[in-house]
């Protein structure tokens, strides 16, 4: 019995059975994590105040070092070392179940670390500046694909061990259903398998090549199979982020799921149809016919934006049940009034939900179309895109689960709560504003990854083509926002590494207003599905969540007004394009 | 009214149930938007917009596209800009557009309202052609061994300065080229 109890505890907050291998591996996941997002984040001031052009701060051999190193940690590995210790929670902790090969999870962290340190090493020394996308013929050391290769297969083993931990808990009869959040990370999974695979197909023959075993290597079937890894990760993150919201809709709002089948059906629209959206950054390339290009740069006839607009509605949708229940049961949007807006994880869920679903998911579909893409291509306007979804989405979430998960699995008080209450609206301040100027910059056509576009050491064709007042408005705006949001993860880096070293040791650490019975299934009502028939009668016209459908009708349309614009922005490019 | 679980919580008993009325209806428009997106890009764009993306592609080895733009350099060539030849293709003719680090070779000079088949690639690594008019830009990827051939028609005099926007090493940024069009 003592044994067992080595091995486990039993949460005191949640009740949930805690496995100790697990425990530790979340932990080392997630401190590596938030390691490599300091240092990410440090980057991105760095870059931020070059591309600000009244700072114009560093030397243009450091700044390409540095948006390389910068794409690869935080893209790469701040999200997929977090990620990993996502599975973990959600494959043992969440399900009350024991880690079965703990050795195996250890091997995973060994491998992820090794490849991530040398491949920053290179990376930030100089000596592999090829960019996040390392497009051959544009050669690295062999070193450097290698560690992303030994990185890969880490990750790889990462799902592999989470599926063992699922199959186990289930043949153990831990768990019959998974739990929505668990079942949204096993969509997530499956899309890293392939996105993973797709990956290491990529770099395994660049690796060779640049050893010098094959002479080339084909720059075309190189970026289609390497953007099944660099798009299909962003689409882990998609799927991973979407488990965070629902979770946290559920800790802080105690929501339970509208309806299981719907969001899970949407869950599976993503495992079959958004690795279709590597073709988004193949729209202008030569090689592919214009059916490949409408069919895959569609998601199949937009399947996977169908999934991220049901998620778009169900989690909001919870959460409005949830507080008409508790009695903000007046009008439209009492119960969104009354929400616990001063919880750090309810803030996250918000500003993360809607800086996604407003700035990114709509600014991807648009410049996702093949045509509008021809106005779009390599612009700024693409990486303010994958900012709003990866940072001011993905990575705001994960900031705002990190806030009951640490003080849970490190069993520490929360230090600087009021920061924590603060962060994500400093962070979704700073974002929104960096989002802005940098994607209006890029729709005035500015290059992304370049260092200088008033091209002051260029001898010969010089233009001053950038130079006009609005370019520098926006490009400031960038500079700006960036500097907020960088104060915003230095709140959050400040708030996690001082729990972790500083919080104050206890088994039943303070988590905020946390709904108590998130982690608990309701007892089925006997008798099965239909027997309360004294359910009140709802008070708009027979619609369960009103505000939301009024909320969700708000985005549909601006949504369709923003898609407008821009085919009439293309439709007034003044050249012929045929 | 069945029961509905916490998505943090592991459901019990059969907890699958037929969507509501709200689900319905979002669902309903999340599908017809979704069909309304694909019929733009596959249908009506294709039908009525004058700016289309058909991109034509070749294979050719990177010395061979360079013979090639030496001889159309040569046969058409009125000119230097910079130190760069300035070539003048007969209207409606063929333009040839090569990329290396850290430049785009020839500078071109074309007649507004005529339509040139751009035939482009790289000697070296991989290349962006942005075509700036701003506040907008016309940007292809461009790669060695394959031509990316485009059919452009200016509407507008001017100078039109090509950038380089796909990253292709440390002097990325000094990579400028020039259309200029003329009356």
């Amino acid at each position: 019995m003592q044994a067992v109890a080595a091995l486990q505890r039993r949460c005191q907050v949640t009740g949930l059975l805690v496995d100790r291998s697990a425990e530790r591996q979340i932990m080392a996941f997630a401190v590596t994590a938030v390691v490599y997002l300091a240092i990410g984040g440090i980057l991105a001031l760095l870059i931020a105040l070059t591309r600000w052009p009244a700072v114009h701060l560093l030397p243009y051999e450091s700044f390409y070092a540095f948006v390389s190193t910068h794409g690869m940690v935080m893209l790469i590995f701040w999200i997929i070392f977090f990620e990993v210790a996502g599975l973990i929670f959600g494959s043992t902790v969440l399900l009350s179940a024991r880690m079965v090969v703990p050795a195996l999870g250890w091997i995973t962290y060994g491998l992820m670390l090794a490849g991530s340190v040398v491949a920053t090493y290179l990376m930030i020394s100089g000596q592999a500046v090829v960019m996040f996308t390392s497009y051959p013929p544009l050669k690295a050391p062999p070193l450097y694909y290698a560690s992303v290769l030994v990185f890969a297969v880490g990750a790889i083993l990462g799902i592999v061990h989470f599926v063992i931990n699922l199959v186990g808990a289930r043949l153990r009869g831990d768990v019959g259903s998974l739990p929505l959040f668990t079942f949204a990370l096993l969509g997530a999974a499956i899309i890293a398998l392939w996105s993973l695979l797709s990956g290491a197909a990529a770099l395994l023959p660049v690796l060779l090549w640049s050893l010098g075993v094959i002479p080339s290597v084909d720059p075309g079937v190189y970026r289609l199979l390497y953007w099944g890894l660099g798009h299909g990760a962003q689409q882990i993150n998609l799927a991973a982020m979407v488990a965070v919201w629902y979770g946290l809709a559920s800790l802080t709002t105690g929501a339970k799921v509208l309806n299981e089948g719907f969001s899970r059906i949407a869950i599976i629209l993503y495992v079959l149809f958004i690795n279709m959206g590597a073709m988004h950054h193949l729209l202008v390339d030569p090689g592919l016919g214009t059916w490949v290009r409408n069919m895959n740069a569609s998601y199949f006839m937009y399947g996977a934006v169908i999934g991220s607009l049901i998620h778009a509605f169900s989690i909001p949708a919870s959460v409005e049940l949830a507080m008409r229940e508790k009695g903000f049961r007046r009008g439209l949007f009492t119960w969104l009034r009354r929400a616990p807006w001063g919880e750090p994880g309810f803030a996250a869920l918000v500003t993360s939900l809607f800086l996604f679903g407003v700035m990114g998911g709509v600014s991807g579909v648009i410049i996702g179309t093949p045509f509008i893409n021809m106005i779009s291509h390599n612009t700024l306007l693409v990486p303010a895109h994958f900012h709003m979804t990866v940072v001011a989405g993905t990575t705001a979430a994960f900031m705002g689960i990190s806030y009951y998960l640490v003080p849970l699995i490190f069993q520490r008080e929360l230090v600087l709560r009021g920061w924590a209450k603060l962060q994500p609206y400093v962070y979704a301040l700073g974002m929104t504003i960096f989002g802005l100027g940098m994607g209006l910059a890029g729709h005035w056509g500015v290059p992304r990854r370049h260092w200088d576009i008033t091209f002051s050491t260029v001898s010969g064709l010089r233009t001053d083509i950038y130079q006009q007042p609005e370019i520098t408005v926006f490009l400031t705006g960038l500079g700006i926002g960036a500097i907020i949001a960088v104060i915003g993860g230095v709140m959050f880096v400040a708030v996690i590494v001082g729990t972790v070293l500083l919080g104050r040791r206890t088994a039943t650490p303070a988590v905020g207003k946390i709904a108590p019975d998130a982690f608990i299934p309701v007892p089925v009502a006997a008798g099965g599905g239909d027997t309360e028939p004294g359910e009140a009668e709802h008070a708009h016209e027979g619609f369960e969540v009103p505000g939301t459908l009024v909320l969700s009708l708000a985005f549909l349309a601006l949504f369709a007004l923003l898609y407008a614009i821009s085919w009439y922005e293309l439709s007034s490019v003044p050249w012929g394009i045929r | 009214m069945a029961v509905r679980f916490s998505s943090l919580a592991k459901p019990q008993g059969t907890w699958w149930r037929p969507l509501g009325r709200d689900e319905r209806l979002w669902g309903a428009l999340a599908v017809i938007w979704g069909l309304a997106m694909f019929a733009m890009i596959a249908v009506i764009w294709p039908a009525i917009g004058r700016e289309q993306n058909r991109i034509q592609s070749y294979r050719i080895q990177p010395s061979e596209f360079a013979a090639r733009t030496d001889e159309f350099i040569q046969t058409y060539q009125i000119g230097e800009v910079d130190g760069v030849p300035l070539v003048a293709p007969p209207p409606g003719g063929d333009v040839y557009l090569e990329a290396r680090a850290f430049a785009w070779r020839p500078v071109i000079q074309l007649k507004r309202g005529e339509t040139y088949r751009f035939l482009i690639s790289s000697r070296d690594v991989q290349h962006g052609f942005s075509l700036v008019m701003a506040p907008h830009t016309i940007n292809f990827q461009i790669l060695p061994g394959f031509v990316t051939v485009i059919q452009l028609t200016p509407e507008d005099a001017g100078e039109y300065p090509i950038v380089c926007n796909e990253y292709c090493g440390l002097g990325h940024h000094l990579m400028l080229g020039r259309i200029v069009v003329t009356d």
